[in-house]
């Protein structure tokens, strides 16, 4: 009964903390296993992720090479950490220009109204009638394999859904009285999209943002996968699975190493996203 | 009458005799699709300094008025004369000196205040758009904080409320930050659609004497849209009745409870 009461009269916000805690506890540790890791792998053993070694390939775990090498005798730790920042800068870049595209459209579509609207919704529409991954793999697959070409692809088929978000957001908000005020007091256009209608969409198109950051880092790997997306030697994750495919049975770990080095961060993206739609304090029927 | 003056001022502005400060003549505007006109050939003078008060009950068409006049929306014909000029066919450009001199405080504070800007941020953007430095008669701008603090206090406010956000404010507040805006660029005209109804009665007096403060202090002229019988009563000098977008009766407040009232006025006022 006392516990009851107790947190019955507890501050909100308190409360409001406890899921983020935990998650930022298991995201701290983490980052330091990563921290760690890269020290040892950057600052001590400084391997060449591209260097091939053919009578040390398919090594166990040891000091040297604590992840064991893989079939071209390269260190697996090395190409792993550097994968990730391939996978995640890739991912980032792609949404970022993504955000870059998606943000201004939908507010001027939502703005503006009439034709304007009208032909964005119908060129949205036309995007989102093809599922992500078959547009991605079609598109990589005819602008030629590579990472550069992919990340086109993802932002060609992501710009949309932000677009959708931030108009969306904008329609309900512009029909708003201050909207009307600061109309009358003569406020530009690009001013009232700026100063007034760009601070609604920040917390929305965040959240929004980090939770498809885990589909993207997806689309990027399995796209690599299965070839079409970063170019051997590059280390990336996607790309390090197919490789070790052919050793599955004699050295599972190679394959087991880049599929929860995946799993890990996607997770944790998602983690970040959750965390902030509960800061932000997002209602889940926004997301599109 | 109108008639008469038509003839007198067709085609430019209107000359002779003493201007009252806004005059709209034969103003309608119909929707698309509606049975009737919202706004159906609406004639009216505001004197400099007094308070027109706007009575009728909601959809007559008092709101549409508000929005013709402020030009959110254009009317279908009719013509709105400020000081001479004819507000009614502006362009944009000549919009912006018409827009400082008219002001609107809506209905609703929460809307009409941006939930995600600090009230500071609000309350500057008629100075900062529509004053292109020009000395105020009553404010002063020495600086952005200096000239926020004079407006809080003009609506008696205090002055650290221009760092929160409007929803850490009551609804009585939001709507003086709302006055606050309106007043702060000092305009001959404010038109107030509503102001009280979203008020409790406390907060909704307090309001009412505040506003008639400052018309006096800052000689400003009212056009008071209301369907509270009883606050445009208390604080205007004139009233007039809508009703299905027309006016049915004009009078002054004094004459309120005389016999000659339109029957439609006195059923008004039976509901009060």
């Amino acid at each position: 009964m006392k516990s009851t009461v107790s947190v019955e009269t507890s501050d909100p916000h308190k409360r409001k903390w406890h899921k983020p805690r935990a998650q930022a506890i298991i995201a701290i540790l983490f980052a330091l296993f990563v921290l760690t890791a890269s020290f040892y792998a950057f600052v001590i053993l400084k391997h060449d992720p591209s260097l091939t070694d053919l009578r040390g390939r398919l090594l166990g775990a040891s000091a040297e090479h604590p992840f064991g090498t893989d079939h071209l005798g390269r260190d697996v730790l090395t190409r792993l950490l550097l994968g990730g920042v391939q996978t995640l800068g890739y991912s980032l870049l792609a949404l970022g220009v993504a955000l870059l595209i998606g943000i201004p459209l939908g507010i001027i579509a939502g703005y503006k109204r009439g034709w304007v609207d009208r032909l964005f919704v119908r060129v949205a529409d036309g995007f989102l009638a093809f599922p992500d991954t078959i547009v991605a793999i079609v598109l990589s697959g005819l602008l030629g394999a590579g990472i550069g070409n992919l990340v086109l692809a993802i932002v060609i088929v992501k710009w949309v859904s932000y677009a959708r978000l931030v108009r969306s957001i904008v329609l309900s908000e512009s029909q708003k009285e201050y909207i009307l005020i600061a109309r009358t007091n003569g406020l530009s256009d690009a001013r009232i999209m700026r100063k007034h209608l760009l601070p609604h969409i920040a917390g929305h198109v965040l959240v929004l943002a980090s939770l498809d950051l885990g589909k993207i880092i997806l689309l990027i790997s399995s796209l690599s996968y299965i070839g079409l997306g970063a170019q051997p030697p590059t280390p990336e994750w996607g790309a390090m699975l197919n490789d070790s495919r052919p050793y599955f049975q004699s050295r599972p770990e190679l394959m087991i190493y880049p599929g929860l080095a995946i799993v890990c961060v996607v997770l944790l993206a998602n983690m970040l996203g959750d965390t902030l739609r509960d800061l932000f304090d997002v209602k889940k029927e926004v997301q599109p | 009458m109108n008639n008469d003056y038509q003839a007198k001022h067709s085609g430019g502005a209107p000359i002779g005799e003493e201007q009252p400060l806004l005059r709209v003549q034969q103003l309608s505007r119909t929707y698309t699709g509606a049975k009737r006109p919202a706004v159906d050939n609406i004639s009216f003078d505001l004197e400099r300094g007094e308070c027109l008060g706007l009575v009728g009950e909601s959809g007559c068409g008092k709101s549409t008025l508000s929005r013709c006049l402020m030009r959110i929306e254009d009317a279908d014909s009719g013509s709105i004369w400020l000081d001479g000029q004819d507000i009614a066919r502006l362009n944009a450009r000549k919009l912006k000196a018409y827009r400082r001199r008219i002001q609107i405080v809506f209905q609703n504070p929460s809307a009409s205040l941006n939930p995600k800007l600090k009230i500071a941020d609000s309350l500057i953007d008629p100075y900062e758009q529509l004053v292109n430095g020009t000395p105020l008669q009553h404010f002063t701008y020495t600086s952005r904080e200096a000239y926020l603090r004079q407006l809080l206090e003009a609506v008696e406010l205090p002055a650290e409320l221009m760092n929160r956000y409007p929803h850490e404010l009551s609804g009585g507040q939001r709507q003086r930050v709302t006055i606050a805006r309106a007043i702060g660029i000092e305009p001959d005209v404010i038109l107030f659609d509503e102001p009280t109804a979203s008020l409790d009665v406390i907060s909704q007096g307090a309001v009412l004497d505040l506003l008639a403060t400052l018309r006096t202090s800052l000689g400003l002229s009212y056009l008071f849209i209301s369907h509270d019988l009883a606050a445009v009563h208390r604080i205007s000098q004139h009233m007039m009745v809508m009703r299905e977008g027309k006016i049915v009766d004009r009078f002054a407040a004094s004459a309120l409870m005389s016999e000659t009232r339109h029957p439609y006025t006195k059923e008004l006022i039976s509901i009060f």
